[in-house]
């Protein structure tokens, strides 16, 4: 057992893999928490597509990908809720459009570059286990960042998604919180890409954080345990992936899936 | 109790407010004063304008025309206070009572400070106040609609609102608990703050407001619950002339 878990960590590769895997598993779920009771998650599916001409950029100018999509994300974020407060249109109708709008350009100008060669299935799918030293480094920098939002922001944050019109009377800072959490989502987003791809994101956002809120009476209890579950589920399905020779990111969205579906057969949370 | 020292002389005053949403008038030309320690009915049929009045006062809609007033009253610090209706609030957000009551200390903290003991002690003794002191760790799905109202007013208590506005607080809450609310609210209004609360529901009216405004868009009455609900104005208000009121204030066909 000891030699099933410890064997892969000689290559430098899968111990890239497993921290980026760890910081995947906490920090998707955390954000994921208020995603899940936000109903966020059409938004959260959104950003991680939107991303990609973001990222198709990074390849032709040939910075990394990652930081290449931070401000595509961020910029989106901010946009899809401009959008609908200027035109005054449901937030999922301006997330539809600017979701498709942004995935075809990326698709656009990843056919017209023919100078690079990127392989798609990666970008769909991850690539957790060709993460490079600079992709960790942007994920610590976006964890610790994201971190020290959500703590800061913690109160307001609760506040504005249990009663919004409540907070935003006692209070202008309720459209600048909810402007930070977007840009939070978007941050952690471009970490979930990095080990998940554009399309299997989702899995870590949203399935370990539903699965803490049927277990978890509090917010923060939920947030904690969803953190617990993300990792055990990102790291779980990286070891599946090493030994039974399996794409990554479908092996992590399986194993979430997995204990979601437990926990919802045994556990259902009432509603008012 | 705290919210006194804010609340002392603070008044509301509405000079003729004109509201327009989506391109009709929501309110118009509505003018009416309320001074500290009242306790006033807004009613009126759905539709009336009661939830757009309230949200003008609280700075949520742009008045077209007019001006709302809030005299001695710091906006900025959280002095005005708002009860929302049952459908505005997110119920799928996992909080309890302690949290939800902890929220109303918030806007007296700055941003990177966490609640202190004296918040603590002060959330402690605003739950106290309206009786759910048992029910602290419960979660706000577990209470009944009464109990929900009376956290929201803990919540005001420890903002130390001078102004607190309730949303349809009567909406499906039974009578008895209701009667629970209004005691709540009567002592508030014994401190010495504006408490406003909307109600389509004109049962047990009379005897529970110091004033009441009666709207329909616009102003249709004002003053004590027996010079206000006679039948001219209740013809005004639901256009049902046959409508009067019972002798303890409930309204029977």
């Amino acid at each position: 057992m000891i030699d099933f878990l410890i064997a892969p960590l000689e290559y430098g590769f899968m111990v890239r893999a497993l921290i980026g895997s760890i910081l995947v598993g906490v920090m998707c779920p955390l954000v994921g928490a208020y995603v899940v009771t936000r109903n966020l998650a059409f938004i959260g599916d959104a950003l991680a597509h939107a991303v990609l001409p973001g990222m198709v950029l990074g390849f032709i100018v040939g910075i990394n990908p990652a930081i290449a999509a931070i401000p595509t994300g961020v910029s989106i974020a901010l946009l899809v809720r401009t959008v609908s407060r200027r035109a005054g249109l449901s937030t999922d109708t301006s997330i539809g459009i600017l979701f498709a709008a942004m995935f075809a350009l990326g698709l656009v100008m990843l056919a017209s570059a023919s100078h690079i060669r990127v392989n798609m299935e990666d970008l769909l799918l991850g690539k957790v286990l060709a993460i490079s030293p600079t992709d960790i480094y942007v994920s610590l920098g976006i964890t610790l960042i994201v971190i020290l939002g959500l703590f800061t922001l913690h109160h307001w944050l609760m506040f504005a998604s249990f009663d919004p019109v409540g907070s935003q009377v006692v209070g202008s800072r309720t459209n600048l919180v909810d402007y930070m959490f977007l840009v939070m989502l978007a941050l952690v987003i471009v970490i979930g890409i990095q080990a998940a791809g554009i399309v299997l994101v989702m899995a870590m956002l949203v399935t370990p954080a539903a699965a803490a809120y049927l277990l978890a009476r509090r917010f923060v209890s939920m947030m904690l345990l969803a953190a617990a579950l993300g990792t055990a589920s990102a790291v779980t399905g990286l070891y599946i992936s090493y030994h039974f020779n399996v794409p990554a990111a479908p092996a992590m969205t399986l194993v979430a899936s997995g204990i979601f579906a437990l926990v919802a057969s045994f556990r259902r949370r009432a509603l008012a | 109790m705290s919210s006194a020292q804010y609340s002392h002389q603070a008044s509301v005053s509405l000079q003729d407010v004109t509201v327009e949403l989506d391109g009709h008038m929501a309110l118009s030309n509505v003018t009416f004063d309320v001074d500290a320690g009242t306790l006033m009915g807004v009613v009126g049929p759905n539709g009336a304008g009661k939830s757009t009045l309230f949200n003008a006062i609280a700075g949520l809609l742009p008045v077209r025309h007019g001006k709302v007033t809030l005299h001695r009253v710091d906006q900025g610090g959280g002095a005005l206070a708002y009860v929302p209706q049952r459908e505005s609030v997110n119920w799928r957000f996992p909080v309890t009572v302690m949290d939800v009551v902890m929220m109303g200390r918030r806007c007296r903290l700055k941003w990177f400070r966490r609640p202190g003991k004296r918040d603590r002690e002060l959330v402690k003794e605003c739950i106290c106040r309206v009786g759910l002191w048992d029910h602290r760790s419960a979660l706000m799905t577990e209470l009944s609609g009464g109990q929900r109202q009376r956290v929201f007013v803990a919540r005001a208590l420890a903002q130390e609102a001078s102004v607190i506005l309730l949303d349809e607080a009567f909406s499906g809450v039974d009578l008895g608990a209701q009667e629970s609310l209004v005691e709540v609210l009567r002592s508030l209004r014994d401190d010495g703050c504006i408490v406003l609360l909307a109600t389509h529901d004109l049962t047990n009216l009379a005897g529970r407001f110091d004033e009441v405004l009666c709207l329909n868009c616009q102003v249709c009455a004002c003053g004590p619950p027996d010079q206000v609900f006679t039948p001219q104005v209740m013809e005004k208000l639901y256009g049902a002339p046959g409508l009067r009121l019972a002798t303890d204030g409930g309204a029977v066909d």
